[in-house]
C-alpha cells in the first residue's frame, strides 16, 4: 500500500497510518477505525462524509489530538501525536489546531468577543491584548457590531460565524469542523464554507470538515468516504474550487 | 484565564445565587449556633466575672463555682499568713430561696461580701454601694431583676425569714441559671443563708505586689491544703465543667454538624451540576488547549469566591443578629469570639473547596472528544 503522507498535490498536513480505534472492554468492544490511512495536504479543505456511526468524529478526534488511537500512527505537522504525552498533546492542541463544533460550544456567559478571545487567553495573552486581537477577528467574520452580545442573542448563522472566529484568532495550521453546517439554514450553510475558504484556508494551513450535508461538498477540495469505520475513498473533487485554489496558492 | 472563570461563575446567575445564598445560610447558622454555644459557656463563669478577684481559694473538690462547700473560718487566716498574699478576704457565694411580697418565692445567688471592704460590690446603676453597711441592705443585680418584681430602693422581700431591704441596683449581667444577683454585707449574708456548721465558702484574695497571681494561687494551695485559682482558671474551671457534664456541647455540635453535612450536599450538589451542565465547555477548552490544571484552578477560584462572598455575607447577618439580639442585657446568651469568625470563615471555605473537587474530579476525567458528541 503507497504511503499516504506521500501528497501529489503539496506538502502533508496530517496522516494517519494504519489507525485503529477500539472502544470499550474485550468481549463488548466496538472498532471505530479499522486500518484507517488517510492524509491531509497543506492548502485543502476535506471533506469527511459517511453515514451515521461510520466513524467521521473519531477520525476527527483522533486527528485533532483529543482521542487516542488505539495503534497506527497520527503525524500531524511533523509531530507524531501517538508518541506525545497527554500534557505535550494539550500543547500540541493549543498551538496548531483549531475546532469548530455542531453546537459551536460557545460559552454562553462571555459575549461574542469575549468567546473569541478565550483560546489567546489559553496562550497566556494579557485580557485587553486579547480582547483587541479578537475584536480584529469579530470584524473579519462580519460581525463588528454584535460584538457585545451573548451567543444567545446570536442567531444560528451568526454563533457560527463566531465559532470561526474563535477558531481562528490563534492563526492555528489545522482546523477541524465537525457538521459546521448542521444547525444552520442552507444558504447561511453555504456562507459559513465560503467564509472558511476566503479566510481560513491558505497554502501552509488545511481544513477538514466532517459532514453529511450534500450542499456543502461543491466547497471541497477533496472527498473522503467513510464507511463502518474504514476510508471507502479519498477523491477529488471535480466540481470544487480545488483547482483555482491552486491557481492562486 | 481566572475573568473568564468568574464570568462563568456570575454569568449563570441561577447556580450563582443557589451558591452563595447556600454559603450564607451556612455561615450564618454557624455563626449564630456557634455564638450561642460560646454565649452559654461564657455564661456559666459570670459569677466569678462578677466579684474580679484576682485569687479563689476554696475547697478542693469543688468543681465549678456554683458548688458550695464551705471551708473552716481558720482557713481564712491560713490563706493571710501565706508568703506572696497581700489580702485575703471571705465570702458567701450560695443558691438561696427569696419571698417575695407577692407571695412567690425565688432563687437568688447570694454574695456575702467582707464587712470592712465589700470586695466584689459591683458597679451601681442607681442607690449606693456604701449602704450595704445598713441593717438589711442588700444590692439587687439589674439583670433578671423582673423576677424580684423590678424592685426599687426602698422595697423589701425576705430571705430566710429574713428581711432584705433594696439600697440599691447594681449593673450585673445575665448568668447561665439565669439567677437575680443579690449582695449583702458578710454577716448579714450569714442570717440569710441557711444554716450550716460551716458557711463561708470562699475566700478572695490578691497577690503582693509584683508577685504573679498564678504563682502565689499555686503557693496558697501548697500551703494550705485548699485549691486556689486565678480567677481566669476559675472561669475555666466552671466553662469546664459545664463542657463536660451538660448536654450543650454534644447538642450544639450536632447542630453545627447537620449545617456543615446540609451546606456540604447544597453546594456539592450546585456544583456538580455546575460541572455537568458546564461539560461540553469544559471539553471545549480542554480541545482548545486549557490544561487540566488551569481548569482545576478556574474552578478553585470559583469555590473561593463563593465562599468568601458567602461568608461575607453571613457573617454579617449573624453581626447583625448579635447586635440585634445578644448583647450584655439580652436573654439570648450570644457571643461571638474572633476566633469563632476564624472557624467559620474556614468551614465555609472547606465546604467549598470539599465541593468543588467533586467538579474537579469530574472535569479532570473529562475527555476532550466529550465537544464533538451531539
Amino acid at each position: 500500500m503507497a504511503n499516504p503522507c506521500n501528497s501529489t498535490n503539496g506538502s502533508s498536513a496530517a496522516c494517519l497510518r494504519g489507525v485503529n480505534k477500539v472502544f470499550g472492554e474485550v468481549g463488548t468492544e466496538v472498532h471505530a477505525l479499522m486500518d484507517v490511512d488517510f492524509s491531509v495536504n497543506c492548502g485543502e479543505l476535506l471533506l469527511l462524509v459517511g453515514p451515521s456511526g461510520c466513524g467521521k468524529t473519531t477520525l476527527l478526534s483522533v486527528l485533532a489530538g483529543i482521542l487516542d488511537a488505539t495503534t497506527g500512527e497520527v503525524e500531524v505537522f511533523g509531530a507524531r501525536l501517538d508518541r506525545l504525552n497527554q500534557k505535550e498533546k494539550t500543547s500540541f492542541r493549543r498551538d496548531k489546531i483549531g475546532f469548530i463544533f455542531q453546537q459551536y460550544n460557545l460559552l454562553p456567559t462571555l459575549t461574542a468577543q469575549e468567546n473569541v478571545a478565550v483560546p489567546l487567553l489559553i496562550h497566556g495573552m494579557d485580557y485587553d491584548q486579547a480582547q483587541k486581537q479578537a475584536f480584529a477577528y469579530i470584524e473579519k467574520v462580519g460581525l463588528a457590531n454584535r460584538a457585545d452580545f451573548l451567543p444567545a442573542k446570536l442567531s444560528g448563522g451568526q454563533q457560527q460565524r463566531v465559532a470561526i472566529a474563535r477558531a481562528l484568532v490563534t492563526e492555528p495550521r489545522l482546523i477541524v469542523c465537525d457538521e459546521p453546517t448542521a444547525s444552520l439554514d442552507g444558504e447561511t450553510g453555504k456562507q459559513v464554507l465560503e467564509m472558511f475558504r476566503t479566510t481560513a484556508l491558505g497554502p501552509d494551513r488545511a481544513i477538514v470538515v466532517v459532514t453529511h450535508d450534500s450542499r456543502i461538498f461543491p466547497y471541497g477540495d477533496r472527498i473522503a468516504e467513510m464507511l463502518d469505520g474504514r476510508i471507502l475513498s479519498i477523491h477529488e473533487n471535480a466540481l470544487g474550487p480545488h483547482h483555482s485554489l491552486e491557481n492562486h496558492p | 484565564m481566572f475573568r473568564i472563570a468568574i464570568k462563568m461563575l456570575m454569568g449563570d446567575h441561577a447556580k450563582y445565587f443557589t451558591l452563595v445564598s447556600s454559603l450564607v445560610v451556612v455561615s450564618f447558622l454557624f455563626l449564630q449556633q456557634g455564638s450561642i454555644f460560646c454565649g452559654l459557656i461564657l455564661r456559666t463563669a459570670r459569677p466569678v466575672e462578677v466579684v474580679g478577684a484576682p485569687i479563689w481559694v476554696c475547697d478542693p473538690q469543688l468543681r465549678s463555682v456554683d458548688e458550695s462547700k464551705p471551708l473552716l473560718d481558720t482557713d481564712l487566716q491560713r490563706v493571710r499568713s501565706v508568703p506572696g498574699v497581700k489580702w485575703a478576704v471571705p465570702m458567701i457565694l450560695q443558691l438561696v430561696s427569696a419571698h417575695l411580697e407577692d407571695g412567690n418565692y425565688q432563687s437568688v445567688r447570694l454574695y456575702g461580701l467582707d464587712n470592712d471592704t465589700f470586695f466584689g460590690r459591683p458597679k451601681m446603676v442607681s442607690g449606693s454601694g456604701d449602704l450595704l453597711t445598713q441593717n438589711e441592705a442588700v444590692i439587687i443585680g439589674r439583670a433578671e431583676s423582673e423576677k424580684l418584681n423590678n424592685p426599687k430602693p426602698g422595697d423589701t422581700f425576705e430571705m430566710n425569714d429574713n428581711q432584705a431591704r433594696v439600697v440599691g441596683i447594681a449593673d450585673v449581667p445575665r448568668d447561665f441559671f439565669s439567677y437575680p444577683f443579690v449582695y449583702a454585707a458578710y454577716d448579714r449574708a450569714l442570717q440569710y443563708a441557711p444554716s450550716q456548721r460551716k458557711q463561708m465558702n470562699y475566700v478572695l484574695a490578691a497577690p503582693a505586689d509584683g508577685q504573679d497571681a498564678a504563682a502565689v494561687a499555686k503557693q496558697i494551695a501548697k500551703v494550705t491544703g485548699l485549691a486556689a485559682y486565678t480567677e481566669n482558671q476559675f472561669r475555666w474551671l466552671t466553662m469546664g465543667y459545664y463542657l463536660k457534664n451538660t448536654g450543650i456541647p454534644i447538642s450544639i455540635g450536632l447542630s453545627l454538624l447537620m449545617v456543615f453535612l446540609v451546606g456540604m450536599s447544597i453546594v456539592g450538589q450546585t456544583f456538580y451540576q455546575f460541572a455537568l451542565q458546564n461539560e461540553r465547555y469544559f471539553g471545549a477548552l480542554k480541545a482548545m488547549g486549557t490544561s487540566s490544571w488551569t481548569l482545576t484552578k478556574m474552578i478553585l477560584l470559583q469555590a473561593l469566591l463563593v465562599g468568601l462572598v458567602g461568608f461575607g455575607s453571613g457573617a454579617g447577618l449573624g453581626g447583625i443578629f448579635g447586635l440585634t439580639a445578644g448583647g450584655q442585657d439580652s436573654k439570648v446568651a450570644f457571643s461571638t469570639p474572633w476566633q469563632l469568625f476564624v472557624i467559620s470563615f474556614f468551614v465555609v471555605i472547606a465546604i467549598c473547596l470539599l465541593s468543588a473537587l467533586i467538579s474537579i474530579r469530574k472535569v479532570v476525567k473529562l475527555e476532550p472528544a466529550v465537544v464533538f458528541r451531539g
